[in-house]
């Protein structure tokens, strides 16, 4: 097989004492979508954001395209091309579409001043891609729909030619018609080359977008699978039991069958 | 203006007059109350609130707590909050005096009157400033302790550091040309007054128009012209008008006098001659020209109302957010040191008392102006005009000859007042 784009090895992150991610060893592959199931609290969030820079592991290891990598904040995640949208959409509310899609990276003018206009005219490009119907350029976000901040946290994400893209919640707070054109969105990426982590709770989205799943229990990985070697109730059972299917590859986290029978 | 460019909405279509001329309503309202404010005392003073003299004393003593609130912008804007400004006014003011008066002229030799001894005094009171300031943001930024404990702390320390450099005394007279910067003592004259009204004036049409240039190669909707012209004219008006003002304050005959005899001259008999703009208020001007374009054409201005707005999106986006509130405090303390020169030079003297309170006008004079305390809003231009408004209704309140105490109610209750009802319009208005 190919080199993964993406591996984290052995990952381990504790908060006063808590292990919120505990041995955690998840690879994602180019044009692919990788599926992070589990309850409220079990470690996904953590494990994603130790990704974008957010956190910084206790330990364990990150390689990009084979290479390791040392990521300590957001800025060196966005210099390996790691772009994420946050389940909150981290944006400011007080500044325009604009601004926020170039929060940290402004376009500026020849003598080093921010170049409203310029990001303005990107914005519109790209916003006409992506959500042709959006128009309201120089409101603040504050005044906008969840479905168009949406589309502003994911413009911010795409724009700067990302290669791996994390994705925690990403249809939470939208429409049917929003969360299709999401899912239409990860098909054409994933199309380009993209690697795509996605942290979700709808089972069935998972199983319509992803090509694998990871399941964590506990700050544990539970264990891994092809959406098409397992079913949804197999993986309804790794999430709630923590018990590993046939069809999917076992991690630590995974319930040993003999601890069941007693 | 440049204002315009990021905060007009732009519609394509004007539906009528106002909208079309897509002007900030609460700026607008803002002058509605200073205007309304200004004809009420002028009626009860019997003419004497609009007078030439009274407009040039309103404005050279707005001066200091007006740079010391555009600095305050920024610090609430992040959600932060400075006390100890009028406490560090007074320390940079005795460092600057005793600099000029002792150390500049004893340790380096320098004669009295040198114009080194100006010049070094405000570095040495801006240095001073800008460290005292990063000291107490670095305090806030890295070591977490809150910004207000900080200051409090800072409010006390910094008033009796000053009262250990002068040794408890009133240090002065300060260097001649230093009381320049105070106001009355250092003004333009009449017609370097008009040449500056008219540059400010070609400068606001050049940068209208450099905006609706680039807008429109851009392909964004632009305003009417007709619309654009209207508020150029009344820009051009109220700049002008400003100048005319100034100019019409004439310098007293026996003043006069005294000049033309410093210069060995004979004074013509029946010449007059208007103070016109004073330094202070240029330096005003500077101070708000280039706090505006931080604030809304650089990174750092970008990134102060980021922080303000939402600071966990801002770390996420990889935004250094303590550096930043290091950055924020330095520039306050800098501008707190020019506040002090010219407070100092106003008064020609540095006193234990100077900027007694200072820190509660600047705060509401910010807050007045529109800065909201939950960050992320916040104008320069409002802190100016809610210094202004501060200050007329103080010094309307003593011309009317209202009771000091009740002068203090009423400016109190004018700054909750102004509040709740800049509440009121933002929920009107969703923003």
């Amino acid at each position: 097989m190919t080199t993964p784009l993406v591996e984290m090895k052995d990952i381990c992150i504790s908060f006063g004492g808590v292990h919120a991610v505990d041995h955690v060893s998840v690879d994602l592959y180019p044009g692919e979508v990788v599926g992070l199931l589990g309850h409220n609290g079990a470690g996904k969030s953590t494990l994603i954001k130790i990704l974008s820079g957010a956190y910084k592991a206790d330990s364990g290891e990150i390689l990009i395209d084979g290479k390791p990598v040392t990521i300590n904040s957001p800025r060196d995640a966005r210099a390996e091309n790691i772009e994420t949208i946050y389940q909150t959409l981290a944006l400011a509310d007080n500044l325009d579409a604009a601004s926020n899609l170039f929060l940290g990276r402004e376009l500026t003018s020849a003598m080093g001043f921010v170049d409203d206009d310029a990001m303005e005219a990107e914005t519109r490009k790209i916003m006409g891609k992506l959500n042709p119907n959006f128009k309201k350029f120089n409101a603040p976000v504050k005044a906008l729909s969840g479905g168009q901040r949406q589309s502003v946290a994911i413009a911010r994400a795409v724009y700067f030619n990302a290669r791996i893209l994390i994705m925690d919640e990403p249809t939470a707070a939208l429409g049917v018609h929003e969360t299709q054109m999401v899912a239409e969105l990860i098909q054409e990426l994933k199309k380009q080359g993209l690697g795509i982590f996605l942290i979700s709770h709808d089972i069935h989205d998972v199983f319509q977008l992803c090509d694998r799943v990871a399941v964590m229990k506990n700050g544990q990985l539970v264990g891994s699978a092809k959406t098409t070697d397992v079913t949804d109730d197999d993986v309804l059972g790794m999430i709630i039991l923590g018990k590993c299917p046939e069809g999917a590859t076992p991690g630590p986290g995974a319930l040993n069958d003999d601890t069941v029978l007693g | 203006m440049s204002d315009d460019a990021l905060s007009g909405s732009k519609a394509p279509t004007a539906r009528n007059f106002f909208s079309a001329l897509q002007l900030d309503t609460r700026l607008l309202g803002m002058i509605g109350a200073f205007v309304v404010l200004c004809l009420v005392f002028n009626v009860f003073t019997d003419g004497r609130f609009l007078t030439p003299r009274n407009v040039f004393n309103l404005t050279i003593q707005t001066v200091s707590v007006a740079i010391m609130a555009t600095g305050m912008v920024f610090i609430i804007v992040t959600r932060h909050i400075d006390l100890s400004v009028g406490s560090l006014l007074a320390t940079v003011a005795a460092v600057m005096a005793v600099a000029q008066t002792d150390f500049l002229p004893n340790a380096l030799g320098l004669e009295l009157g040198h114009p080194m001894l100006w010049i070094l005094s405000i570095v040495a009171g801006m240095v001073v400033g800008v460290i005292i300031g990063a000291f107490q943001g670095w305090m806030v930024g890295y070591l977490g302790i809150p910004a207000f404990i900080v200051t409090l702390g800072g409010l006390l320390v910094w008033r009796n550091a000053a009262w250990f450099i002068t040794d408890g005394q009133t240090i002065g007279p300060l260097d001649e040309t230093f009381t320049k910067i105070g106001g009355i003592g250092g003004t333009l004259g009449e017609t370097w007054s008009w040449i500056f009204g008219v540059l400010a004036v070609a400068a606001a049409f050049a940068l209208q128009f450099m905006s609706r240039k680039r807008k429109s190669s851009h392909g964004f909707p632009i305003k009417p012209l007709w619309a654009e012209l209207t508020i150029s004219g009344l820009i051009a008006a109220s700049i002008l008008g400003f100048v005319a003002t100034l100019n019409a304050y004439d310098i007293p005959a026996a003043r006069l006098k005294r000049i033309f005899a410093a210069a060995g001259e004979t004074m013509p008999e029946g010449l007059t001659m208007g103070y016109g703009i004073p330094y202070s208020v240029l330096l005003l001007i500077a101070v708000a020209v280039a706090m505006t374009i931080v604030a809304q054409r650089t990174r750092l201005g970008r990134y102060i109302f980021a922080t303000g707005g939402n600071p966990d999106a801002a770390e996420l986006s990889g935004i250094n957010t303590r550096f930043l509130t290091v950055k924020v405090f330095a520039l306050m303390g800098g501008l707190c040191a020019l506040a002090g020169a010219v407070a100092a030079a106003r008064l020609g003297f540095s006193t234990n008392d100077i900027g007694t309170l200072d820190e509660l006008r600047v705060i509401a004079a910010a807050v007045i102006g529109g800065t909201a305390l939950s960050g992320g809003v916040g104008t320069i231009y409002g802190a100016i005009l809610g210094a202004l408004i501060m200050q007329s209704l103080q010094s309307g309140m003593a011309m009317v000859g209202v009771d000091a105490p009740l002068q203090n109610i009423v400016v109190g209750i004018v700054l909750v007042f102004a509040v709740f009802v800049d509440i009121l319009y933002r929920k009107r208005t969703g923003d």
